[in-house]
């Protein structure tokens, strides 16, 4: 399970990045589109707000990833003085 | 001292902050459970579905300033104690949600009504984000450890009250006041109701005592320094909010916003359900499945919080789709037969002049009645031009009640989805205040809750609504949202999560 959970710490870290680049491109794609519906309901704004957010958690779930390639999830603290 | 409390104490404990929290989720639902009526008083009247996302949007911003709440009044609680912290963020919810009452419409004021209600709306955020978090840590601090679940389990049923209060006070009152008037001023009341309730509750919480775990740290001179610093500077500390994010918060949040809200907004705006139906089979969904928060809570006490949070995720994961195309198939009128139509009645048609033009709106509405009991109203505005001559508008099927039957159908898939949510988020509070120490146990369960369930789970409508509105993709594509993130939780938490409770809490 441990060598599960330090691969897996790989894919996290991968995974934050990805999802940035993903919002990125959506966003440039929704917000470009014109005179069309879809306009009015894609505005920068929204789309900023959408990326301001998911940032930090896209840097968040890198940070965990690493965490978990570090193995530092192998041993679970069972009590709160072991933090 | 938890385990030593007398059994009538703990129950006032309990009684005491549920209510307030109770309240401030009403206060914090009522915006998203009348969002519709709100984008018409907020954005110019041809916003049209513009105006529904940027009102989904502010009720959005609400939830997205909760972690910095959870950081700001986390670290009070941790600082100077419980008991005056949750009091400070009642006052502030309350308050705020009686002002939003107040605010003048777009007519009145123009872009100055959505800013000042997003202002509000921030401020409620801000309060919730401290809210919670001190309830759950209060109640868990008084509880004996072999019920922790059970004890804290009152406390997750408030969220589901409140929004099952702020839905039945506005139900009442757009039935005492009429349609037409609620939806002009009438949508006011709830808000303005908020004071009443708020006020009831500070004197509750007055006569609250401080949490003995807390206590007990500051007469032993043991209080954190510096929450902030202690929770995610110390790596041991930081990876536990990191994974209580990633592995629980975060696909219990989705679970629960897709449950009781996208829910809501997708049989009121999608499948155009009629205003009262859509909000009753909530209701009636909410009634049955409240008392599994409870079930869920005191059996996560025998057997581990962590399988019964994740079963639920799984279960969202693979019934979410089957579930709305139920929703879609089952309000589809357009393939009703002549003789299942018992009557047609044409409404008298009106006609409006359109600003600074001699063109004019003509609304023609039909209501259609059915041989099972189901009804709608076929409405088309079509545009009377001096010059152009008649341009037909679109017809449109809304205001759709549905037959016994299928009302009752859609009553179990809201009670199922709400059965969920009663499985990720009866246990979550006691597993949270588990992973994390006394002196710091406020500010870092509060951080991954609020993001898990106010970015993640309060974007479920607004980022639902917003990827159905993208071209090519159908109405059930908002769904993958939740259903990607759940998926994504589900991995995680299997993997990392440890099932075993910490029995010592008072450390």
């Amino acid at each position: 399970m441990n060598t599960l959970k330090k691969f897996l710490g790989l894919v996290w870290m991968v995974l934050g990045p990805l999802t940035m680049t993903f919002l990125f491109i959506q966003a440039i794609d929704k917000v470009g589109l014109t005179h069309t519906d879809i306009e009015r309901t894609n505005t920068i704004l929204q789309w900023a707000i959408i990326l301001f957010i998911f940032f930090p958690i896209s840097l968040g779930l890198m940070i965990f990833g690493f965490y978990a390639w570090k193995g530092e999830y192998d041993h679970m603290p069972e009590n709160s003085e072991q933090l | 001292m938890s385990d030593t409390l007398p059994k009538n104490n703990i129950f006032k404990v309990i009684g005491a902050s549920s209510l307030g929290t109770l309240i401030e989720w009403y206060d914090f639902y009522i915006f998203g459970s009348l969002a519709v009526i709100i984008g018409h008083q907020l954005f110019p009247e041809d916003a049209g579905a513009s105006a529904l996302i940027n009102t989904l949007a502010i009720f959005a911003a609400g939830f997205i300033v909760r972690p910095f709440g959870a950081l700001v009044f986390g670290r009070l609680g941790d600082l100077i104690g419980r008991k005056y912290t949750f009091l400070l963020t009642l006052v502030l919810m309350g308050g705020s949600t009686f002002f939003i009452g107040l605010i003048p419409s777009y007519k009145s004021i123009g872009y100055a009504a959505p800013i000042l209600v997003l202002i509000l709306r921030l401020i409620q955020g801000l309060a919730l984000g401290g809210e919670y978090g001190g309830a759950a840590t209060y109640v868990a601090e008084h509880a004996p450890k072999n019920k922790r679940g059970f004890f804290t389990s009152w406390i997750q049923t408030t969220a589901t009250l409140g929004l099952f209060l702020s839905l039945g006070i506005i139900v009442i009152t757009k039935n005492i006041l009429g349609a037409e008037t609620f939806g002009d001023w009438g949508w006011r009341i709830p808000f303005l109701l908020s004071i009443v309730l708020v006020v009831v509750s500070i004197y509750i919480r007055m006569k609250m005592h401080e949490s003995p775990m807390f206590s007990k740290l500051k007469a032993e001179g043991n209080v954190s320094k510096n929450p902030l610093k202690e929770s995610f500077n110390n790596k041991a500390n930081f990876k536990m909010v990191l994974l209580a994010l990633f592995g629980a918060t975060m696909g219990q949040g989705v679970i629960w916003y897709t449950g009781q809200f996208y829910a809501q907004s997708f049989l009121e705006n999608t499948c155009k359900l009629d205003f009262n139906d859509s909000r009753y089979i909530l209701l009636w969904g909410i009634a049955f499945a409240t008392p599994f928060f409870v079930v869920f809570g005191a059996w996560s006490d025998k057997v581990g919080r962590k399988w019964i949070m994740l079963t639920g995720m799984l279960l969202g994961i693979l019934f979410y789709r089957p579930i709305y195309q139920m929703f879609l198939d089952d309000t589809d009128y357009t393939k009703i037969e002549q003789t299942d139509i018992l009557s047609v009645t044409p409404a008298p048609v009106t006609s409006i002049l359109i600003a600074n033009s001699t063109d004019s709106l003509r609304t023609v509405s039909t209501k259609v009645m059915l041989r099972n009991g189901a009804s709608f109203n076929k409405v088309q505005i079509d545009t009377v031009s001096a010059t152009k001559g008649i341009l037909l508008g679109k017809e449109v099927v809304k205001d759709k009640v549905l037959p016994t039957p299928v009302f009752w159908k859609f009553v179990g898939l809201i009670f199922f989805q709400i059965l969920l949510v009663t499985m990720v988020y009866g246990p979550i509070a006691a597993f949270l205040v588990e992973l994390f120490p006394t002196k710091i146990r406020y500010t870092s369960m509060s951080l991954p809750y609020h993001i898990g369930n106010g970015v993640f789970g309060g974007l479920v409508p607004f980022i639902a609504t917003l990827i159905a509105s993208f071209s090519g993709s159908t109405p059930l594509s908002g769904l993958w949202y939740p259903i990607g993130i759940a998926a994504l939780s589900l991995v995680i938490g299997t993997i990392y999560l440890s099932n075993k409770r910490d029995e010592n809490i008072n450390d």
